[in-house]
């Protein structure tokens, strides 16, 4: 049992068991304690290995928690409480988009019609759930001027390998493959990753001193082998890829492709359309951008837009509409095939479509400058407490370091431990890899003027505390269960199952 | 932080040392300290062909996986397998120890693209 820092009490003493470390549900268990005893069954019994081979059959289960339900409830519930999410805290995770997600979205995702929908339930009997995804389609082609749209990934990344796989697929079509991918280093860093096992090769670009791309880099690195520019728009510095027309029209003109990585979107709604200037496919991430739950595994939702010329490429099925009647429509030659099984992470439409529906076209525009604002407002009144990477106005993030705190020893990571002792969730920090020490900062547009002046507050207290006590951020966090945790032995001797002290 | 003299340098911080027509490759002091604890390397199998500025493995740390860039073209002729149990040997040991891969060169003449200690010092105090 372990002291608590702060009453000096141990934990039992201190708030019944509520402070204890909780115990995992397998050393919780109690040899033949049943959790639930079901009722006595009220047909005759019937033996088991009259029916099934011996080999198949057994009589226990090794090591499975022996448990009473309040015990699992408790377990269970207790785990929960420790848990930080956008539901208990402001959580500016560069690059995630951790926005509130309306619960409103959460009642339309558990509306029986769509929650009880068996995937294969006749099309006739899905009229509703089938409206719902063609119009979501074409919400997000009119977002991002795109000409067709699936819904079918299960993610960003997947929905990048859907939108590369399109585009092998597509110069296989025309009969002249190639095979490169020109990736700038502002890219999120899933896109080499994804070009690689679509079976490309990657080249990397990079940025300007300015933090965005130039035509130049681009017209240096185009030839008749590279498939595509994959870029991300805004990038990974925050930063909006402006020379982005004249980059494309490069790309183009040497008949290659634009890919843009659409996870930044929440800059862009109602602000810029990625199809007119110059974009061929893009994915969307709707867990960031259209607020559904997400962090902790998901599931996310990764559709992706293309331009007229890719649309027989797409995934099947496709959804058709004819007159009122929606259907699944599956002859479609080109098409590279499914990217899994049934239609997408349906759910998590649901909760997207409510999300558009309820904010409409403007109040999605007003979502997008307002993530802008809130970002530039952070950069402004952080600037000179941390050094900033690029000092130009933002999209929404920013990206400060942590080369004003090393004359003190401190680093990013400590000032991103100190700032859980706080009570925030740390931003996102060493990337992106561009900048030395990043810290990567998006507040998003549902954040308050006070919670962002309260996030501010510590962290000039935390730069402050850098200067006087930096003993205080290398030993943080001190406020939580469990201290500072040694990453590198973590990584370098990684403990992958749990063993019990005695055998099982 | 060091920089010995008798190496070469590049600006994907690896270093090379030439000892006659075979060179020894590995990261810089600054590399190792940039990247911080190293918990993972991949490195190629022996008698593979490396090209100039391409990647021939991946150093991992607790911050970043980063590509490893061949300074020079060639097949390599030995790999240090011992790093890949011990990968803290990098941070330990950058210049000794910790050497990656030995490269049977194709091209001598792509050594002159190099860095001298001075001009890679210079190069990381303006990256900086």
């Amino acid at each position: 049992m372990t002291i608590n820092r702060t009453t000096g009490l141990s934990p039992l003493k201190a708030r019944g068991d509520m402070l204890m470390d909780e115990p995992l549900i397998f050393e919780r268990s109690s040899e033949g304690r049943p959790g639930v005893l079901p009722a006595a069954p009220d047909v005759p019994a019937v033996d088991a290995r009259k029916f099934i081979p011996e080999k198949m059959l057994r009589d226990a289960i090794g090591g499975f928690p022996q448990v009473s339900e309040i015990d699992v409830v408790r377990h269970y519930t207790r785990l929960s409480q420790w848990n930080f999410g956008v539901d208990t805290g402001f959580y500016p995770l560069g690059s995630c988009t951790m926005k509130y997600n309306p619960k409103i979205n959460e009642a339309a995702a558990r509306l029986s019609g769509f929650s009880m929908l068996h995937p294969y339930a006749p099309e006739e009997t899905a009229q509703g759930a089938l409206q719902l995804m063609y119009e979501l389609q074409e919400y997000l082609a009119d977002i991002s001027g795109m000409d067709a749209v699936t819904l079918q990934p299960s993610a960003g990344a997947h929905g990048e390998l859907c939108g590369l796989l399109m585009i092998a697929a597509y110069f296989k079509g025309i009969g002249a493959m190639r095979h490169k991918i020109i990736i700038p280093d502002t890219a999120h860093g899933t896109n080499p990753a994804s070009a690689h096992l679509a079976g490309f090769k990657v080249v990397p670009v990079k940025s300007e001193a300015n933090g965005v791309l130039s035509a130049a880099a681009v017209e240096a690195a185009m030839d008749d082998d590279t498939a595509a520019l994959m870029l991300t728009n805004p990038n990974t510095i925050g930063l909006f890829e402006r020379n982005i027309k004249k980059i494309a029209a490069i790309v183009h003109k040497k008949g290659g492709l634009v890919y843009c990585d659409g996870a930044n979107m929440n800059a862009l709604m109602g602000l810029v359309k990625l199809g007119e200037i110059g974009v061929d496919v893009v994915q969307f991430n709707l867990h960031k951008t259209f607020s559904t739950p997400h962090g902790g595994g998901g599931p996310g939702s990764g559709p992706v837009g293309v331009k007229k010329s890719l649309e027989p490429l797409l995934p099947v099925p496709r959804i058709k509409k004819s007159g009122k009647k929606y259907s699944f429509a599956y002859d479609r030659p080109d098409s590279i095939g499914r990217m899994k099984a049934f239609y997408g992470n349906f759910s998590i439409m649901v909760r997207a479509y409510a999300y558009m529906r309820r904010m409409g076209k403007d109040g999605l525009k007003r979502a997008s400058e307002i993530a802008i604002l809130n970002a530039n407002y952070i950069r402004e009144r952080l600037k000179g407490h941390y050094q900033l990477a690029y000092d130009t106005p933002c999209m929404h993030e920013s990206v400060f370091s942590d080369k004003l705190q090393q004359s003190n020893g401190v680093t990013t990571l400590d000032v991103a431990k100190r700032l859980i002792d706080y009570g925030y969730h740390p931003p996102t920090i060493y990337f992106p890899l561009v900048v030395h020490g990043s810290i990567m900062i998006e507040p998003t547009e549902t954040e308050t003027k006070e919670t962002l002046d309260r996030f501010i507050d510590a962290m000039k207290a935390i730069a402050q505390e850098a200067k006087t006590s930096p003993e205080l951020l290398k030993n943080a966090p001190a406020s939580t269960r469990v201290g500072r945790v040694d990453e590198t032995r973590a990584a370098r001797e990684p403990i992958l199952r749990w063993k019990p002290k005695t055998g099982i | 932080m060091e920089f010995p003299k008798d190496l070469k340098y590049t600006k994907e911080h690896e270093w090379v040392k030439l000892e006659g027509n075979v060179v020894v490759v590995g990261i810089t002091d600054y590399a190792q300290d940039s990247l911080g604890d190293v918990v993972y390397v991949e490195l190629p199998q022996e008698g593979v062909g490396v090209t100039k500025n391409e990647s021939f493995g991946v150093v991992e740390s607790v911050k970043a996986v980063s590509d490893l860039y061949s300074p020079v073209s060639g097949s390599v002729a030995e790999v240090n397998d011992a790093i890949v149990d011990n990968p803290e040997v990098i941070n330990e040991d950058p210049y000794g120890d910790a050497w990656m891969i030995k490269v049977e060169l194709s091209n001598a003449g792509e050594l002159d693209d190099l860095m001298n200690a001075d001009d890679y010092q210079k190069f990381i105090e303006e990256e900086k």
